[in-house]
């Protein structure tokens, strides 16, 4: 369908213009620039960038993959090369092909740690805002420990918030009873954005040894099979919160974006489709004006949360 | 890397549970790369190193160990399938005037193309290839025209009884470098027969491309990612005992 009218696919997250609301979520598109030999990156709303602890990691042992019906499973464990290595080296090779601000993603196992990764990064000039990883499944002792008790949570999103310039972002995990009280307890942490959903915790068996797949028994299963899970919360999230909130689970298409707009995302998240087409960003940033057009919808920025008013 | 379209041209087997894709649609692969498969009603692409290319049809070989792989099977000519081609990083064989070539099971799929690139060179390779036993061994034939070939397997059913590292062990060949390709085990005799080769591995993959961080190994020089800087290592580099 040819598009009649100029549409405006622009947002505003935290005083930051964005071109589209699209944004590759965290430990699925590395640090971006490896991306732009499938194509010119610089289309993209914003990047979140690979999950970062204060030192350097490799993860968990092999295999850190197994397949599911709509989508998978992953336990890599935050393999990264530490806060300064993504300051100094990946972000400036970054900065070569994407000229705009991105989003650094924190993860650790201890509030000294989060607190200290975040100092590093919040000093990167590329960087606009902090993501709060709370919600990795994968880290023992760590990662989503800090995102399942409300307590704690409000804690260290305050204890974060207290060193750090920029916007801070909480990304919530889906394993809770209630994602409402989370994103509560953030707020009130002081958490300047929420984004979710982080993956939910799944397994898969060998059928010949039945044993897991994963080297660590169980992941976090993300994909198309998540959208519906993950729109919920947003949904949810959305009548819980003022804050803005990102959205993502199972993005796949131009269609699943303005649907997490409608539910309250100010902006979107795509993960696992990345994996399988590292087209998926580009066509979705494609595809958004025409769905508008068929939607008659001609600025993105007035659906946030339309579901809630419809 | 390159997105493409492939069409099938033909998918027969070789032995019960081992299939030979002809694949038309892709371009020329450096040998030691591979490509990502699509197939339908299966979320993840497959893996598979490029085993051949000749006037613009590229060969794959697969073994049948699960759903995707059984799907495949009943694929037809003409059927066409959304892949990634041209991923990783192969063999490094410039320059290499006496190669030794050293397969075990179905890593002879990468090494066969890296020995018809030999042979395009105008060189004549060593290629010791290791099978489990007879009814497993495929191109033979083929190999042996371009190759000084040794056939060895695991219950003496063809050749030397005993696999290809026991051979070379037993039965020096003069090389400049080696390339090997197979199971973790021979991998690692590989590696402690000598380190002056290169050594391709596999992985359970998520993307193919670098992104997800699914398949990364440790090295001597740090975390590298199977899919992207290798499958092909220098022999020397890999730690198969990190973990």
């Amino acid at each position: 369908m040819p598009v009649n009218s100029i549409k405006d696919t622009r947002i505003e997250l935290f005083g930051n213009v964005m071109d589209n609301p699209v944004i590759p979520a965290s430990g699925t598109f590395g640090f971006g620039y490896e991306f732009n030999d499938w194509y010119d990156v610089s289309i993209l709303g914003s990047i979140a960038l690979k999950g970062t602890t204060l030192e350097a990691r490799y993860g968990n042992p092999l295999p850190r993959i197994a397949e599911c019906p709509a989508g998978m499973i992953n336990a890599i464990g935050l393999q990264n090369p530490g806060a300064e290595a993504v300051r100094d080296v990946e972000l400036k090779k970054l900065g070569k092909v994407y000229p705009k601000k991105v989003i650094a993603n924190v993860g650790g196992h201890s509030f000294d740690e989060y607190v200290r990764t975040a100092k590093i990064l919040d000093s990167a000039d590329e960087v606009f805002c902090i993501e709060l990883n709370v919600s990795c499944p994968n880290v023992k002792g760590g990662g989503m420990a800090f995102g399942l008790d409300a307590g704690i949570l409000e804690e260290l999103t305050r204890a974060v918030k207290n060193e750090v310039k920029k916007p801070v972002v909480v990304k919530l995990s889906p394993n809770v009873t209630d994602i409402t009280v989370t994103a509560r307890a953030a707020e009130r942490g002081g958490a300047d954005g929420l984004s979710l959903i982080n993956t939910l915790v799944g397994m898969r068996l060998d059928l010949n040894s039945a044993r897991p797949i994963i080297s660590v028994k169980r992941g976090g299963y993300s994909g198309p099979g998540v959208f519906p899970v993950a729109l919920n919360a947003v949904y949810n999230v959305r009548e819980a919160v003022s804050v803005p909130i990102i959205g993502m689970g199972g993005v796949s298409c131009a269609e699943n974006v303005i649907e997490m707009m409608y539910a309250g995302a100010s902006a979107v998240m795509v993960g696992t489709q990345n994996l399988i087409d590292p087209f998926a960003c580009k066509k979705i940033i494609e595809e958004l004006p025409k769905v508008m057009e068929k939607l008659g919808i001609d600025r993105l920025s007035d659906i946030i949360g339309r579901a809630h008013n419809a | 890397m390159k997105q493409a379209t492939l069409t099938l041209l033909t998918n027969k087997a070789l032995t019960p549970d081992v299939y030979e894709m002809r694949l038309a649609g892709a371009d020329r692969p450096v040998p030691g790369s591979f490509l990502e498969i699509g197939l339908d009603g299966f979320f993840l692409k497959r893996p598979f190193g490029a085993a051949g290319y000749k006037d613009g049809v590229l060969t794959v070989y697969y073994r049948v160990v699960g759903a995707g792989t059984e799907a495949m099977t009943r694929l037809s000519s003409g059927a066409k399938l959304e892949a990634l081609t041209m991923l990783g990083t192969g063999f490094n064989y410039k320059g290499s005037t006496r190669p030794l070539i050293v397969s075990g099971g179905l890593g002879i799929a990468p090494l066969k193309y890296l020995a018809d690139c030999f042979h395009e060179a105008g060189v004549r390779p060593a290629f010791v290839a290791g099978f489990r036993c007879r009814s497993d061994a495929i191109l033979i034939d083929e190999l042996s025209k371009i190759c000084d070939l040794f056939v060895t397997t695991d219950d003496g059913s063809l050749g030397y009884h005993g696999n290809a590292v026991e051979f070379l062990k037993q039965n020096p060949v003069a090389f400049d470098r080696y390339f090997a390709c197979g199971p973790e085990p021979m991998l690692r005799g590989m590696q402690r027969f000598s380190v002056n080769g290169q050594l391709s591995l596999e992985a359970r993959m998520g993307c193919g491309f670098g992104a997800c961080m699914g398949c990364s190994i440790t090295t001597v020089s740090g975390f590298k990612r199977v899919c992207k800087e290798g499958p092909v290592f220098d022999a020397g580099e890999v730690i198969f005992d990190a973990r």
